[in-house]
């Protein structure tokens, strides 16, 4: 560890202190020290989240928006002030501009279907990226087909960034809709989604950003970057899995017809018609996951009492030094190399054979050592065939991650060219 | 034979840089395409089998993957070689149990040889179908499944 990385990490940001509030941390795998490097897969959660959602069951549970009683108005509350933590940490305008859903997958379907019923029609265009993941590719696709309308595909350059010279001549008066990630899941890439976003709306589309990736690790200002919707996934920000949700602009949530039907999203049913509710609630039929909602809220609640800044410049710090390790590797080829990275790291391995170090005998080579790596082509096809790999391994880090266990997993990756990767 | 973690590792290691077999056959009686999906291991088995005689004349494989797959794959077409058409499909199902943690080599009666030597799979549940897909392959390719196999 080199003296710049102290000097860097430890003013900023007290990693064993926050270490110390991921119970899951302190495990052994094989003997030893769990490294949990499979940050972009999902975030384990700090204790102050498992406590949350445990008080919440034990003492505060109950329905929401439907019941008239002291408990159910309670957990109402409750809710709807998760709802407003959220928008808040979004810096979105009003809490009823956040839908709650599953996650960005079913976000994402949530505006394709919805939007795309509304507003698209054959002939129309949309675009998305090369390297988008798959739940911001096949929804699209698939709307495509059913509309008659036409996906175009922004280009991307050899080290992982956008072709932005090349997304201006893919927009046209036809363009309805830009859909692409803050923060490639499989590069790092940190996409420029403000300018993105002006000029998709200078031809008069709409712009969705996939904030799957980014939402943990950098401050949002969704009216900022001024884009009409933007995903997140609850169990990437160290919540509960099974709750994410979707920011939108007001006046075009209150354009869309429902996805999902049912209870809650209605104003007035009979056999013969039925009237949808208002948004936010049009879109959240059904009973929602009551108590990870509330365990959203106590996730930021972490998140800000850490602060946004200090997290973005410590996982900053990370990746520098995990990069400067992954280059004095002989054998090791970062794929991805975006000026601007999110703390990822996606690797190939040159080794003694052109045969070696396949990513999923990397990982379970790694796995030997406590290390959690993951391998594979990360849902995101599209991008593993632009940079003609069946797969990468990938390192990706969070704040509770620290220097010494980058070092633990270059000497791992070191240990393995003489044996091939194949682990015993 | 006992596991010896050592002897895997030699063995996956030259089979996965060394891969016995690693041809097409032109004009194979049989062949069928074999993928992981999850994960990207995709081969192609080729087989002469002497239908009078019901017996496996040569096997042989194409493809990529991970150094499990290509050895197991590998390891296939050598043993193979001469047996019948319904010793491999016994050996398939006996392979299986055997990384599935089904059935003990050590214990139980199997014609396996010295493909007990993947018995130490049945630790790592992930790495199974990387070991089974020659296996499911080959017998899609007796059965004539034109389509392909996929282990998901």
């Amino acid at each position: 560890m080199t003296e710049a990385n102290t000097s860097v990490a430890d003013n900023v940001l007290d990693v064993e202190k926050i270490r110390k509030d991921f119970p899951i941390l302190s495990q052994t795998v094989r003997g030893k020290p769990l490294i949990y490097l499979d940050n972009a897969a999902t975030t384990h959660k700090p204790f102050s989240v498992i406590e949350r959602v445990r008080s919440f069951d034990a003492e505060q549970y109950g329905t929401v928006r439907r019941g008239a009683y002291s408990l159910s108005e309670k957990a109402t509350q409750l809710y709807e002030e998760s709802r407003q933590k959220v928008a808040d940490f979004m810096g979105a305008e009003k809490k009823g501009e956040i839908v709650f859903t599953s996650g960005t997958t079913q976000a994402i379907n949530l505006v394709a279907h919805s939007f795309g019923k509304r507003f698209i029609n054959a002939g129309d265009e949309i675009i998305i990226s090369n390297i988008e993941h798959h739940a911001n590719t096949v929804p699209w696709q698939v709307l495509c087909e059913e509309r008659g309308a036409k996906l175009k595909v922004i280009p991307v350059s050899d080290d992982g960034e956008l072709i932005m010279e090349e997304y201006e001549k893919l927009l046209s008066p036809k363009t309805r809709m830009v859909a692409v990630n803050h923060v490639s899941n499989a590069l790092g890439t940190i996409n420029p989604v403000k300018e993105i976003t002006a000029k998709a709306h200078a031809v008069g589309a709409k712009v969705l950003i996939d904030g799957a990736q980014s939402s943990a690790h950098m401050k949002l200002d969704v009216q900022d970057i001024d884009c009409d919707f933007y995903t997140f996934s609850g169990h990437k920000m160290y919540a509960p899995s099974g709750i994410g949700g979707v920011y939108g602009k007001m006046e075009l949530w209150e354009e869309l017809p429902p996805y999902v039907t049912g209870g809650d999203m209605i104003a007035e049913v009979t056999l013969e018609k039925t009237t949808y509710a208002k948004p936010p609630a049009r879109f959240e039929a059904g009973t929602p996951p009551i108590t990870q909602v509330i365990g959203l809220g106590a996730a930021i609640d972490y998140l800000n009492s850490v602060g946004m800044d200090k997290i973005s410049d410590y996982e900053n710090s990370l990746l520098e030094y995990g990069t400067r390790l992954f280059k004095e590797i002989e054998g090791v080829r970062i794929i991805g190399n975006a000026r601007h990275k999110a703390s990822l790291i996606s690797f190939s391995i040159n080794g003694e054979h052109p045969s070696d170090g396949h990513p999923h005998d990397v990982v379970s080579w790694l796995d030997r050592d406590g290390i959690a790596c993951r391998g594979g082509h990360h849902c995101a096809q599209p991008t593993m065939i632009r940079y003609g790999v069946p797969a990468t391994t990938r390192a990706s880090m969070a704040f509770y991650n620290t220097t010494e266990e980058l070092d633990a997993l270059a000497e791992s990756i070191r240990n393995g060219f003489p044996y091939g990767f194949v682990a015993l | 034979m006992s596991y010896d973690k050592e002897l895997y590792q030699q063995v996956i290691l030259d089979h996965n840089r060394k891969p016995r077999n690693f041809h097409v056959i032109e004009d194979a009686s049989h062949n069928c395409h074999g993928v992981n999906p999850l994960c990207g291991d995709d081969i192609t088995v080729y087989i002469n089998v002497d239908e009078e005689a019901g017996k496996i004349n040569e096997v042989s494989f194409q493809g990529s993957g991970c150094a499990i797959c290509k050895a197991s794959t590998s390891l296939m077409t050598a043993f193979l070689k001469g047996k019948t058409v319904e010793e491999a499909k016994q050996i398939k199902d006996e392979f299986h149990k055997m990384i599935l943690g089904e059935m003990d080599p050590e214990k139980d009666e199997h014609h396996l040889g010295k493909l007990t030597l993947f018995m130490g799979i049945r630790e790592y549940p992930s790495r199974t179908k990387c070991a089974s897909l020659a296996w499911h392959t080959l017998v899609g390719a007796l059965d004539r499944k034109f389509d392909g196999i996929s282990t998901e």
